[in-house]
């Protein structure tokens, strides 16, 4: 045992704290950054473009032109000093307040950073990306948002992903048996969309039986749903979709009324399809049932202490029962956006996941719609990202791309956001007496 | 005078679980405007009555009749209809939800689908007003201390026009201060013609606060008492079926060498908040150290800090002279170290384990009770049915799940676990807390036993009486620092009070 160890008194304990453990990660990208940043000569131009135009055009109003080198040599020594300061912890208020500032700093300079170390020294256009964000983060938003109702009640809902490929299967089923009719073909899609929400919900009835009133584990009863839904829907494909050829015409765009006249994000952003906008009806919705109804009240009440309501004359398992049902019809309206608003087709396994994306957004945002969303645009952005520089052709996997929102949510959940909080009853069957 | 009207009549109720007959043909009557009290050691029946008048169970005989008129109770929204109020022992607050928010849960008084906040505000700053019930409305429950919690509790039952209240040991998790307040917002109740069922296992408090006391007994009533004619003895007698010891019989202290020493010792909260700032104190074989203080001054965190359970800022401990600081739990443990948890349900038991599996849960791995990496099930049970018979668990099934036992029954576990492997040095936090007084008495003189064997005890107890029967020195604790040590014949009631409230010794002496 050294002296030290043995002489009594007050001596510090070295911890790893949370901001410790986010500022190791921001000092190796600042690293990175730098010797990127090495690579460009100083003459080499990164231009932002806001307004859609060919690459070799003039340049046009609102273009952003930023030489490369000089603007990577910044943001790396930011990171570097932000990751120092908040790895050294200085205790002192204004230094606390200066590391977590640079924190801040750093965290909203991570997109762009990776937009224009990509475009290195070419173009890039802003509200392409962004427009291309939102519209990929659509199925992940809504399917967050159906996580949200059915756990703020109390039940695991894994098996969004199953809920959005019955929708995805069934909605599109419906609109290709639908088109040989005399329907016109609006009627024929809102009557696909419906059929597939509520396929969505007739799914969700089966997880609240086989997890309410039988109490099975929530886990497993998702995972059987998932599973189901893989082998019915492409039974239903390979039987009665692929005799033929099948496609059919996706959702067709609403322009809002003066909103679609604004400049550049009119057409961007609200010319666009109706599910695309149902995502924030249903943003708006989430946010103001749980937080400012009595229904949003009850819910939370019984996802958290579900005695407590009892106690209060509150009726539990009907209260989670309709969660979960309408949980189901909202993923089933992720799913749709699969087969009919995106592709107009619908293949096996098409939601590649997305359900389960979802769920990290909803973790993400602490179980918060808002919160959700922003996950859920963080998620659609490096989509899009991905999408973006396999067209620009970049010598880089874009696997590794696709990568890193997943690594920033490990890095962010285990250090800047502290432990993520579910509802304390989440998964746990309640059993009266 | 004559008697106030009956507000609440129960007659002839029985409810039989499987295996046990929880409550047995009880008539009892509650009168307007008073206090019935209810006594009766844990496992008699009083939470299972409670239950049933508020509509969670339903009786297998015997009606309940409200006003005089009999009444259906199906579930607690009838039982809020006809004005039953009821606090239960773990509260039912959701911890995320504010105060307004869950006054209003249930009752929620909307425009509407939408939550109307401010109309419930409103009403409960009123009902805080009228009977000194203050919270403030928009704290979350999980930043309010217990006592705070409570009080909500109650305008959550006055908010639903409750005038027939009931507090299942409302004060098991007050200190004495909070005690007084809640007595205080009890009479004003009572002056406004609320009738209120008092549940508590501590006689001073029923003799103080009730009318009229009914006392339950393996879920019948054993007897009724008028507190005026009534002592603390003759409620025990008539609680347990026996005459009961209530002042603890011991010698004098027999000291031995320093057990237990710490230096300047520095604990943060769960918050990263100073909790123990300083604390210096030694501790010696044979001797009990009481640690008195109003909960919430550091104690929590100085036991976990000595345990191993929670990491210290700065400064040393020592047991037997070993430096420990900085040990884990288990280390500690293996050096002779027994603790008896403040919070038994979290930290003193697996509730989802046996009972015999419980007594272990410290000493499996070792030779009694393993081979290799095999745990020799048999030693574990004959080792079980010994503990048991010895600490006088009851019932006395050694496979029968600890979480399904009585508060005062799993506390019998955790200290035959604790107790029975040789520990020379015990840390004992609130050993006693919510026990009736039979487990009570049981726990003490086991207390007083290990002490004679020549262990060092350190006993945190915000129990001041407990303090003070049990302990040969007392030190106060008062915002993370021991303001006073007296030794135990020096220590007077209200010495020691005022210490606790903060008031120190050098500051009494200026004029």
């Amino acid at each position: 045992m050294s002296a030290a160890k043995t002489k009594p008194g007050r001596r510090a304990r070295f911890k790893l704290t949370r901001r410790r453990i986010i500022a190791l990660p921001l000092l190796l990208l600042g690293i990175f950054i730098l010797a990127e940043a090495r690579a460009f000569d100083s003459e080499t131009i990164t231009t932002l473009k806001l307004v859609t135009r060919a690459s070799g055009d003039a340049p046009a109003v609102g273009d952003i032109r930023l030489p490369t080198a000089a603007y990577l040599l910044t943001v790396g020594l930011l990171f570097i000093a932000g990751g120092a300061l908040n790895l050294l912890e200085l205790p002192a208020a204004r230094w606390r307040r200066l590391s977590l500032i640079l924190l801040a700093l750093c965290g909203a300079l991570f997109m762009p950073t990776v937009i224009i170390a990509a475009a290195a020294g070419d173009e890039t256009n802003m509200t392409t990306i962004l427009a291309e964000s939102l519209r990929l983060a659509t199925p992940l938003a809504i399917g967050a948002f159906a996580g949200i109702w059915c756990e703020r009640a109390g039940v695991v809902n894994i098996a969004i992903e199953g809920m959005m490929l019955f929708a995805a299967c069934f909605g599109f089923t419906t609109l290709f048996f639908l088109r040989g009719t005399a329907l016109p073909l609006e009627t024929a899609q809102l009557l696909a969309v419906l059929i597939g929400v509520s396929a969505g919900g007739l799914i969700a009835l089966l997880h609240g039986w086989l997890s309410i009133t039988f109490r099975t584990d929530q886990i497993v009863s998702g995972t059987v749903i998932n599973i189901l839904a893989v082998g019915v829907t492409s039974f239903v494909r390979r039987e009665y979709l692929l005799s033929t050829e099948a496609g059919a015409a996706k959702l067709g765009n609403i322009a809002l009324p003066f909103l679609s006249d604004l400049p550049v994000i009119g057409d961007a952003i609200f010319t666009n399809q109706p599910i695309f906008f149902l995502m924030f009806v249903m943003l708006a919705f989430t946010h103001i049932v749980m937080f400012y109804t009595r229904w949003g009240l009850r819910t939370r009440a019984v996802g958290e202490h579900p005695h407590a309501a009892d106690t209060l004359g509150i009726n539990v398992n009907r209260t989670r029962w309709i969660n979960v049902f309408i949980s189901g019809m909202i993923a089933g309206l992720a799913g749709v956006w699969f087969s009919l608003e995106a592709t107009g087709s619908f293949n096996d396994g098409m939601t590649r996941g997305a359900g389960f994306i979802a769920l990290a957004a909803m973790i993400f945002g602490k179980w918060t719609p808002l919160g959700a969303f922003g996950a859920a645009l963080l998620f659609g952005f490096s989509e899009s990202l991905g999408v973006r520089l396999q067209m620009v052709g970049v010598n880089f996997p874009v696997q590794f791309l696709q990568m890193v929102p997943y690594v920033v949510t490990l890095v962010v959940l285990a250090g800047f956001i502290g432990r993520a909080s579910p509802p304390k009853a989440v998964g746990q069957p309640y059993v009266k007496e | 005078m004559p008697p106030a009207p009956p507000a609440l009549e129960v007659r002839g109720i029985t409810k039989r679980f499987p295996g046990v007959l929880a409550n047995d043909n009880i008539n009892l009557t509650l009168h307007k405007g008073q206090v019935l009290g209810l006594l009766g050691e844990n496992g008699a029946g009083k939470s299972t009555l409670m239950n049933m008048i508020y509509g969670l169970y339903k009786p297998d005989a015997g009606e309940i009749l409200v006003d005089g008129a009999p009444v259906e109770i199906a579930g607690p929204k009838d039982a809020i209809k006809l004005g039953i109020g009821m606090v239960h022992q773990h509260f039912q607050l959701v911890d995320v939800l504010t105060v307004t928010e869950n006054v209003m849960l249930g009752n929620e008084n909307s425009s509407g689908p939408f939550l109307r906040r401010d109309r419930a505000r409103r009403e409960i700053e009123t009902l805080s007003r009228e009977y000194g019930l203050q919270a403030a409305p928009d704290a979350l429950i999980a930043d309010l201390p217990v006592g705070i919690q409570q009080r909500v509790e109650i305008i959550k039952a006055l908010y639903r026009h409750a005038d027939i209240l009931i507090l299942d040991e409302p004060t098991a998790v007050l200190t004495p201060q909070e005690t007084r307040g809640l007595f205080k917002i009890m009479r004003a109740l009572l002056d406004k013609g609320v009738s209120i069922i008092f549940i508590s296992h501590k006689l001073k408090e029923v003799l103080e606060i009730c009318d009229e006391v009914v006392v339950l007994r393996r879920g019948k009533v054993a007897g009724t008492a008028d507190p005026k004619q009534s002592t603390e003895q003759s409620l025990a007698s008539l609680m347990v079926g026996r005459d009961v010891l209530l002042e603890v019989d011991k010698a004098p202290a027999r000291l031995g060498d320093e057990i237990l020493n710490v230096v300047n010792l520095h604990v943060h909260d769960d918050r990263g908040l100073p909790a123990v700032e300083g604390l210096s104190f030694g501790l010696q074989r044979g001797e009990i150290l009481g640690i008195a203080g109003v909960q919430g001054n550091g104690q929590t965190e100085l036991v976990e800090a000595l345990t191993g359970l929670r990491a210290s800022e700065s400064g040393r401990v020592f047991i037997k002279g070993a430096d420990v600081t900085g040990e884990s739990p288990r280390q500690i443990t293996k050096r002779g170290v027994g603790h008896v948890p403040e919070d038994r349900q979290r930290d003193g038991l697996v509730a989802s384990f046996t009972v015999m599996h419980n007594l272990v849960l410290c000493t499996y791995y070792q030779a009694a009770f393993s081979r290799s990496i095999v745990v020799d099930e048999r030693a574990i049970a004959a080792n079980a049915r010994a503990l048991v018979q010895q600490y006088d668990v009851r019932p006395p099934i050694i496979n029968t799940l600890a979480g399904g036992l009585s508060g005062g029954n799993q506390q019998k576990v955790i200290v035959a676990r604790e107790f029975s492997r040789d520990a020379d040095l015990l840390i004992a936090s609130q050993p006693t807390r919510g026990l009736d007084v039979g487990s009570i008495e049981f726990i003490h003189r086991q207390l007083i036993a290990m002490r004679d064997a020549g262990a060092g005890i350190l006993l945190v107890s915000s129990e001041l009486d407990e303090v003070l029967s049990l302990a040969d020195r007392v030190a106060v604790m008062f915002e993370g620092e021991i303001i006073d040590i007296f030794p135990i014949d020096d220590a007077d009631r209200d010495t020691v009070g005022l210490r606790m409230a903060g008031v120190r010794a050098a500051a009494e002496a200026a004029p």
